[in-house]
């Protein structure tokens, strides 16, 4: 495996390595000593093109848990507003001698342009394009699901876990990713939006679809629950009357929490918006498990950066 | 060579006749012979044809094409015309900016460069151009449109509908409602929402097609609907035929031949206006080329430098090369698929087209008396596909592909542009 572009990209055998990987990423961030040897002399650009501070932050603490050495490259803007094109961007850090580039853009499918364009040759990880995909973030949550619902969790799947992915699936990489790799991992998928943010191509991927949240938690007993974000721009396009009105009908709050079985997890990808997409109640309870899932972006990193980049070395 | 003797070409019925040309004209066909003898035998002798959409981007997007190399590549793909898209810099919006367009093409030599004319002054969708003074100009401009851009303003379209009645006029409408297609990046559908590619929906060229196929009814004014590309908007053209209302379509040879599929490598080479669509499109938009709903093949040949085109998708401008693969995706459909013959082909790719647009000289039968502007063609020819040809741009999305048929000669005007399938010197 030499790029990571799309969690539909993995197969089950290579996603269950990399959460197990990961499980041994996690005894290695128990240590006093938070460190391998493994990268020692490779050196990882985290490129990025959008502001996030949290997904660059942790595949920055990553690849220095795995002796890289790390640059941080931000352009903020696009490509065209900047002057600079993404060719010459990664020609650059090509010259430089980038052993790995974790790529952040705007745009959809700019991580699939890098690692076919020959502009680079170093191995490519898509943190995130545009409303396309976010492997890593799946890959995390298919981590956290595992890690809270599987008694023995290394060498698992998923296999008929009841999975709801709420919110605005039509622009989410988030919940694209997921799509993919849960179902490569045997979950049971349930997209639960309103229509206007539930394409019907993404639908018919799925194992289920709801418009209302209140309707598919009174069908199917998930097993865990994800919330989405509502991004800003979304509130102004009429693809829902009111914050108020979505938070009414498709936020998670305490009483739909309620309804849930005692052990659904809550998740989310964060940043939340409180009181839109999940109230406090819900975010706070003991169900939600969104602070583990921060906590295992670091681990769950570092195992696919291993994967790519060391070649197949042991850990010590 | 102002005389010479086509020997024993195919002509479009699949007889076989010597062709004489003398000072720009055709002097006979039959047995005779004069001037010098070219051997045409296995070729099929076509009418030139006739592109009513080229991008040559002169003036403005000189680094992209120029008339020249534009009228270079329409040559070696056959046509003895085409029509030029107002969307220049400055715009095609004046009697100044078509006069020199129709000069540069007049020097280049290669094919009748005919100017079209912006509707709307810089292509803003505001104020109507001054079409009567680019129709009184010297590039006699007949057809109007503000391609790149839809008329979008129902009222506006419905003034410039009827306005160009004063002189014979077409307006050429790009179909596209902006609203529903702000951002768009491709077809909005099961690959857009996989790919996570903002969507093109159908109804946004359905819904401008259907509102101005009844615009111009109400009008009493032709309307021409440039690359229609959906099934529904080849169900609307075909009511609206059948209506009576004076409507004319065109297709694009990458609508007839590629898909939406495509877009999963994410090459921008892909990247076109209005989007590919569906293998259901594609086939009703052939049926609809067979059977007459759809009257002309135009090839939207919008050349791209290098730096518009690699590079990641959003940041990639619209548009593909087509003048010299036009041909051979309409063989492909009309011939070599068995559903129809040589006549339609001339039809679509020639005399339809010169007569929506109403250009003098070309789309005309070859006949005695008539100019000698003709294509010829290896009809059992394979080619393989590589680069951009006698084009500026590289912007190649058949790269690779095996397509059928090859344009051996070109004939402009009673003289070789091209000449075994390479360019001669001209001016």
């Amino acid at each position: 495996m030499k790029h990571l572009l799309s969690a539909g990209d993995l197969s089950l055998e290579q996603a269950v390595a990399i959460l197990d990987t990961a499980i041994q990423m996690e005894q290695v961030n128990k240590r006093e000593i938070k460190k391998l040897p493994t990268l020692r002399g490779k050196t990882v650009v985290n490129l990025f093109f959008e502001d996030s501070t949290r997904t660059r932050t942790s595949f920055e603490v990553a690849a220095k848990r795995l002796s890289a050495d790390v640059i941080n490259f931000t352009a903020k803007g696009s490509s065209v507003s900047k002057g600079e094109s993404l060719k010459d961007t990664a020609q650059t850090l090509e010259a430089m001698g980038a052993d790995g580039v974790i790529i952040r853009h705007p745009a959809s499918g700019a991580a699939h342009t890098l690692a076919t364009s020959g502009w680079i040759e170093g191995s490519i990880v898509n943190a995130g394009d545009g409303t396309h995909e976010h492997p890593t973030q799946a890959l995390l949550d298919a981590y956290t699901i595992r890690q809270k619902l599987r008694d023995n969790a290394i060498g698992s799947d998923l296999a008929g876990l009841k999975v709801a992915i709420v919110g605005d699936i039509a622009h989410s990489r988030v919940a694209r990713s997921n799509l993919q790799l849960l179902k490569t991992l045997g979950a049971e998928v349930y997209l639960v939006a309103p229509a206007t943010l539930l394409p019907g191509g993404l639908a018919a991927q799925a194992k289920g679809h709801y418009y209302s949240l209140d309707k598919a938690i009174s069908e199917i007993e998930f097993d865990a629950i994800m919330m989405l974000r509502v991004q800003s721009e979304r509130m102004t396009a009429s693809f829902f009357p009111s914050e108020r009105e979505y938070a009414r009908i498709w936020g998670l709050n305490g009483e739909r929490l309620a309804r849930l079985r005692p052990k659904t997890i809550v998740m989310h990808p964060g940043p939340m918006n409180r009181g839109l997409e999940i109230d406090a109640k819900a975010a706070d309870s003991k169900n939600s498990v969104i602070l583990a899932q921060v906590a295992n972006g670091v681990s769950v990193r570092m195992a696919v950066l291993y994967h790519l980049l060391a070649g197949g070395s042991e850990i010590e | 060579m102002s005389n010479f003797t086509l020997i024993g070409a195919t002509l479009a019925d699949g007889s076989k006749a010597n062709i004489a040309v003398k000072d720009g004209l055709i002097v006979s066909i039959g047995t005779e012979t004069s001037g010098d003898s070219i051997d045409a035998s296995g070729l099929v002798a076509l009418p030139g044809f006739v592109d009513l959409h080229t991008h040559l981007r002169e003036p403005g997007f000189e680094q992209s094409e120029t008339v020249k190399t534009g009228s270079q590549a329409a040559a070696k793909g056959g046509y003895t015309a085409v029509h030029a898209m107002a969307n220049t810099h400055p715009v095609a919006d004046t009697a100044g900016v078509v006069e020199q367009v129709k000069a540069l093409g007049d020097e280049a030599g290669y094919v009748q460069v005919q100017p079209i004319g912006a509707v709307t002054v810089g292509l803003d969708g505001k104020q109507l151009a001054e079409l009567g003074a680019m129709a009184d100009s010297k590039a006699q401009v007949r057809v109007f449109s503000d391609d790149g851009k839809c008329v979008h303003d129902p009222l506006l379209m419905r003034r410039a509908l009827s306005y160009v009645k004063n002189f014979g006029g077409v307006i050429a409408q790009h179909a596209q409602e902006p609203r529903l297609t702000e951002n768009s990046q491709m077809h909005e559908g099961a690959v857009s929402t996989e790919l996570g590619l903002a969507g093109w929906p159908a109804v946004a060229e359905e819904s401008i097609i259907a509102r101005d196929v009844l615009l111009a009814e109400a009008a009493g004014s032709r309307i021409h609907i440039c690359h229609l590309s959906t099934a529904g908007s080849v169900e609307i053209v075909r009511w609206a035929k059948a209506r009576g209302i004076k409507v004319t379509a065109e297709v694009t040879p990458h609508h007839l031949l590629l898909t939406d599929e495509l877009a999963r490598s994410y090459d921008p080479v892909f990247k076109v206006n209005p989007p590919l669509r569906t293998q259901k499109d594609v086939t009703a938009l052939r049926e609809a080329l067979i059977d007459g709903t759809i009257d002309i093949v135009a090839t939207d040949h919008a050349p791209h430098p290098d730096e518009s085109k690699d590079c990641e998708w959003n940041a990639a401008a619209f548009g593909m090369l087509g003048l010299e693969t036009a041909a051979s995706i309409a063989q492909s459909v009309l011939i070599d698929s068995g559903l129809s013959n040589w006549a339609r082909f001339v039809e679509v790719m020639s005399s339809a087209p010169a007569a929506i647009s109403g250009i003098p000289g070309q789309g005309r039968p070859l006949a005695v008396g008539e100019p000698a502007n003709i294509a010829l063609i290896d009809q059992s020819a394979k080619r393989v596909i590589h680069g951009g040809g006698a084009s500026k741009s590289d912007n190649q999305p058949y790269e690779g592909m095996t397509l059928p048929g090859a344009v051996v000669h070109t004939i402009f005007r009673g003289a070789f542009t091209v000449r075994d399938g390479k360019l001669v010197e001209r001016g």
